[in-house]
């Protein structure tokens, strides 16, 4: 009796489509178009790390590379070390958002060769200690560090005993918060969150429920739009001030966050890295897509569409030398 | 029905040497517990006398020479990639192969392929195929169920993602099996091979996917091969065991009777090994796919196509409605590949039982139904319609909208908010009480007393509670996890890991007595521990961050509600195997329920207790890693810390040994004491 359903439904649909003009799979075309003037581009390897910064960085590149250069993008979705290890494989062409990682750029780009940066994205990365706006709403002097020991019962927790609480995160970034605490004299116990993840969900909940939270955090960061965290001063970088790990007692260093390109790639003449080594823009830019992204919800392709339709003039300077004739 | 038992771990050996001399064969409970006790006091006594001292602690991010060197082994190792010849010719042709058979199985049904922007079978296809398929192997049930499910996958917007996770289960699930039975049939023929392979398939269960995920990547590049290793290596040890148990579990009658008609080898492994075992050996392609699916978000960490993409991507924006989506998808597609090779092995059983009468109906209903698949597979190749599933559906003028994904996504959406926002009060304090009584007093028991005090408890309470040989064997790797340097962190996983499984066995068994003695309760739960074990742990992280903090506990119980349905599910199990006179004899004597229950089928039930404590153990071992991720710390945390960083790799693989070792301890242990408990009850 199924089977019979079966059959009937299959005749059924044959008819449906058949007699309602259906459109043929063989009359569908297949994404990207060539422009005329541009030259060839090929297959371009992309990787995608996974934060939301990163993912606006290559939202706009992955839609000017197929919308405008013809490129077929492909997007692989790995880990940062991961990554670095596709360059030597040939399997990657392009990071477009790194933060730091020296030991990384000494194993691929200094011993074995194989990959090179190409140029800042235009912003900077600054890691730091951050506290809820309401905690400085009701602690004004909380973000100088020499106070941190006055409110340390404020940040105890389950996990930090009688001591105060800082929660670290994402093991990927780089870290010196367990010596800054001990060399500050502070009264905190490093508690490891474990995952970008584990860092927002506390910052979110800190704010919605008025918690107190101490947190390692970073800029630029979509979050940042939604919960503006304030950065508590530690005592400021200075040159070398951090050449002795175990001796760090001053704040993080701002990074030049960069694009990693596979030297492979770079030779390749391909317009696509081109395209990768003159995209530069701001924090605010990036920004501005990271939020169409995480908060309105929009997709990768309408977020870049969006952007790149109100910048014609930064698309274009971006475009310039790839041999494409005219923007998006 | 059928139970989902996802990632099963390390069954206990049956054919193991048992020890003579035990506590519970020579004296009764209660002494064994005063001797439990008595180590307790000794240990906590001399522990706090001497706290803080001799505890080799070492800080995240330090390391001992032998993690640098590991490192500097996998830097050594990438940058002479190229020119090695164990890459060129031994990794470089096994990915070719892998590679081009996964992209095969992408293109008939996932990816879109040649100029198509569509692959070869559309959705209409693939549903009309698996429903057939179903039907054949199965029964109507879950066909009908095969059905619904592949349509619904696609009504959540999730058709091409569902079908990208379909076809890497389906090809690491072809490979394990053409590597595991093969491998199954020689460990059950032969008992040093046997004795071989058994922990070395331990191995490869336990130890945390993130240890090797950067290392296959670096072996057979990113792609499809690198991701259908790293399932094999999780997926193929269920089959490889039960196929083996299959084949040792034919009586020994049939075999002498097979041997003395003169049959050679290989005729007594076809005609009647195989065969008689046949029913097992399906059970372990059910866990095999089981255990492939509970790879996918894993997996999508090196590139992955498919659901598991989703439900990370969600992850970065804490987009817990479209991950929960996604997870939804994943259980419902683990549901339907259990309940259809359940069914299968059903039928494998009930054709050996009466061969001689089959079902007339059958060969002409195949052969209908195979021209029915191969039309739906042309229409759905040849037309839009059928090949990409439609958001929405015209008929005549009225317009129907086919979109239940974002009704999912905003309802799981609201309920999450709402938890977080009334519940996060009363879930912190739960938090700060079982952390402040059960989870500090023991990891300060375990990490902070001297490393040799605690060594000597451990041993001790071993053999009490496993007898001489799990002595030896927690001795020698209580010795290793000495030498690779996480004496500390080891302690701490294992206090976390205790209180987690102190809780699982206590839902185990107050669940698992209710589902026991109601069918009703029983039909009810089940379907929600089926999808506890296969909802991928990622889609509920971030709002267990949010009720209970970046936390210990926050593992623990992110672990509970993994491990739990194991525990759960082999108690019920055990209470319905209490006979019904024995019940009904106790209730004719004036006994009450409380009475039945705790002086007839617990006691009777004894053996699943100790089972359900050991896949309780097992389970929660598992997800130490996913606890690292949440504030867990320790062992996890370095396991992912040596994913994130080069210089750390080394450490993080010393931690994922260190994890395996423990499990040896915890899974020997528990295992013998089940064995002995068996003899006794006996």
């Amino acid at each position: 009796m199924k089977r019979t359903a079966i059959a009937a439904a299959a005749a059924a649909l044959v008819l449906l489509v058949s007699g309602c003009n259906a459109t043929k799979v063989s009359d569908l075309q297949s994404r990207g178009q060539l422009k005329p003037g541009s030259r060839p581009c090929g297959t371009f390897n992309l990787a995608i790390n996974s934060w939301v910064g990163y993912e606006a960085n290559a939202a706009v590149i992955t839609y000017l590379a197929e919308n405008v250069l013809g490129c077929t993008v492909k997007q692989k979705h790995i880990a940062e070390q991961v990554a670095w290890q596709g360059m030597s494989t040939g399997q990657v062409d392009a990071i477009l958002e790194n933060w730091g990682h020296a030991d990384l750029r000494k194993q691929y780009i200094d011993n074995m060769g194989v990959a090179q940066s190409a140029g800042s994205t235009g912003i900077m990365g600054a890691i730091g200690w951050y506290v809820p706006p309401w905690m400085v709403e009701q602690y004004p002097d909380i973000t100088d560090w020499h106070n941190l020991n006055k409110y340390a019962h404020l940040f105890r927790t389950s996990e930090s005993g009688d001591k105060g609480q800082l929660l670290d995160g994402d093991p990927a970034y780089v870290t010196n918060d367990a010596a800054l605490v001990a060399n500050l004299g502070l009264n905190y116990k490093v508690v490891q969150g474990g995952s970008e993840t584990a860092l927002i969900s506390s910052i979110r909940q800190a704010q919605r429920q008025r918690t107190p939270l101490l947190a390692y955090f970073y800029s630029p960061q979509w979050l940042l739009s939604e919960v503006p965290m304030v950065k508590i001063n530690l005592p400021p970088y200075t040159d070398g001030c951090d050449a002795d790990p175990a001796k760090i007692a001053c704040d993080y260093p701002a990074y030049d966050l960069d694009k990693i390109v596979a030297t492979k790639f770079a030779k390749s003449g391909s317009p696509a890295y081109t395209l990768v080594k003159n995209f530069q823009w701001t924090g605010e830019d990036q920004n501005s897509v990271a939020r169409s992204i995480a908060v309105d919800g929009m997709s990768d392709d309408e977020a870049a569409k969006k952007f790149i339709d109100a910048h014609p003039q930064l698309v274009a300077k971006w475009l310039a030398g790839t041999g494409a004739q005219n923007a998006a | 029905m059928a139970t989902i038992t996802a990632g099963a771990p390390p069954a206990p050996q049956a054919t193991e040497t048992q020890p003579r001399t035990s506590w519970f064969s020579q004296r009764g409970p209660a002494q064994f517990f005063a001797a439990i006790g008595a180590v307790l006091a000794v240990w906590i006594v001399l522990g706090t006398l001497l706290r803080g001292r001799n505890t080799l602690a070492l800080a995240p991010a330090d390391t001992k020479p032998l993690h640098v060197w590991l490192s500097d082994l996998q830097t050594s190792v990438g940058e002479g990639r190229n020119t090695n010849p164990l890459f060129t010719y031994f990794f470089n042709p096994i990915r070719s192969v892998i590679d081009a058979f996964g992209t095969a199985i992408q293109d008939l049904i996932a990816h879109p392929v040649d100029a198509r922007p569509v692959p070869y079978i559309g959705w209409f296809g693939v549903v009309v195929l698996f429903t057939f398929l179903a039907w054949m192997l199965g029964n109507w049930k879950v066909a009908l169920l095969a059905l619904c499910g592949l349509l619904f996958m696609g009504l959540q917007g999730l058709w091409q993602e569902s079908m990208e996770t379909l076809a890497l289960t389906i090809a690491a699930v072809t490979l394990s099996l053409l590597i595991g039975i093969p491998l199954g049939i020689w460990a059950g023929m032969s008992d040093g091979f046997n004795r071989l392979i058994t922990p070395v398939l331990d191995f490869m269960q336990i130890l945390p996917s993130f240890v090797y995920l950067a290392p296959l990547t670096l072996a057979f590049l990113i792609g499809p091969a690198a991701a259908i290793i790293a399932t094999v290596i999780y997926a193929a040890p269920p089959v490889i065991r039960l196929t083996s148990h299959g084949i040792r579990s034919v009586p020994q009658e049939s075999r002498e009777a097979v041997e003395s008609l003169g049959a050679t080898r290989s005729q007594e492994l076809f005609g009647a090994l195989l065969p008689m075992a046949k029913r097992t050996i399906v059970l372990g392609v059910n866990q095999t796919i089981m255990a492939a699916l509970a790879m996918v978000t894993i997996a999508a960490l090196i590139a992955a196509p498919g659901l598991g993409q989703v439900v990370i991507q969600a992850l970065s924006t804490q987009d817990v409605g479209t991950a929960f989506n996604a997870g939804l998808a994943i259980v419902l597609l683990a549901i339907i590949l259990d309940r259809t090779t359940t069914a299968a092995s059903e039928r494998v059983e009930t054709q050996r039982r009466k061969s001689a009468e089959p079902n007339k109906f059958r060969r002409p209903g195949i052969a209908i139904g195979a021209a029915v698949s191969a039309i739906a597979i042309w229409l759905s190749y040849t037309y839009q319609l059928l090949a990409i599933f439609p958001s929405s559906l015209q008929l005549g003028t009225v317009r129907i909208g086919l979109d239940v994904g974002t009704h999912i996504i905003n309802a799981a959406n609201s309920v999450t908010n709402w938890a977080q926002t009334s519940f996060s009060g009363v879930t912190n304090g739960i938090k700060d009480v079982v952390t402040a009584w059960a989870l500090d007093p023991l990891q300060t028991l375990l990490d902070s007393s001297p490393w040799w005090l605690t060594f000597v408890a451990i041993t001790v309470i071993a053999a009490l509670v496993g007898g001489r040989i799990s002595a030896l064997v927690t001795a020698v790797c209580l010795g290793l996890v000495i030498a690779i340097g996480l004496w500390q962190d080891t302690m701490d996983t294992l206090a976390a890991v205790l209180v987690a499984t102190v809780i699982v066995v206590a839902l185990g068994v107050v669940v698992g007595v209710w589902m026991g003695r109601s069918p009703t309760a029983d039909k009810i739960v089940r379907p929600f521990l089926d999808a506890a074990q296969t909802m991928p742990s990622f889609v509920y992280l971030v709002p267990f961050l949010a009720l209970f903090s970046a936390s210990r506990f926050t593992g623990i119980v992110a672990a509970i509600v993994y491990a739990a349905p194991v525990s759960i599910k082999i108690m019920a199990d055990g209470i319905r195997g209490v006979s019904p006179e024995t019940v009904e004899a106790a209730r004719s004597v004036g006994s009450n329920t409380w009475q039945v229950i705790s002086k007839v089928q617990l006691p009777m039930a004894v053996r699943s207790l100790t089972l359900a404590t050991n896949q309780g153990l097992i389970y929660v071992l598992s997800m130490v890693v996913v606890a690292g991720l949440v504030g867990g710390g320790a062992l996890g945390y370095l396991v992912v810390a040596g994913f994130a960083q080069t210089s750390l790799f080394g450490k993080g693989l010393a931690a994922g040994l260190a994890i395996v070792l423990l499990g040896t301890i915890l899974d020997r242990t528990t295992a013998a004491a089940s064995r002995r408990i068996g003899r006794v009850s006996e």
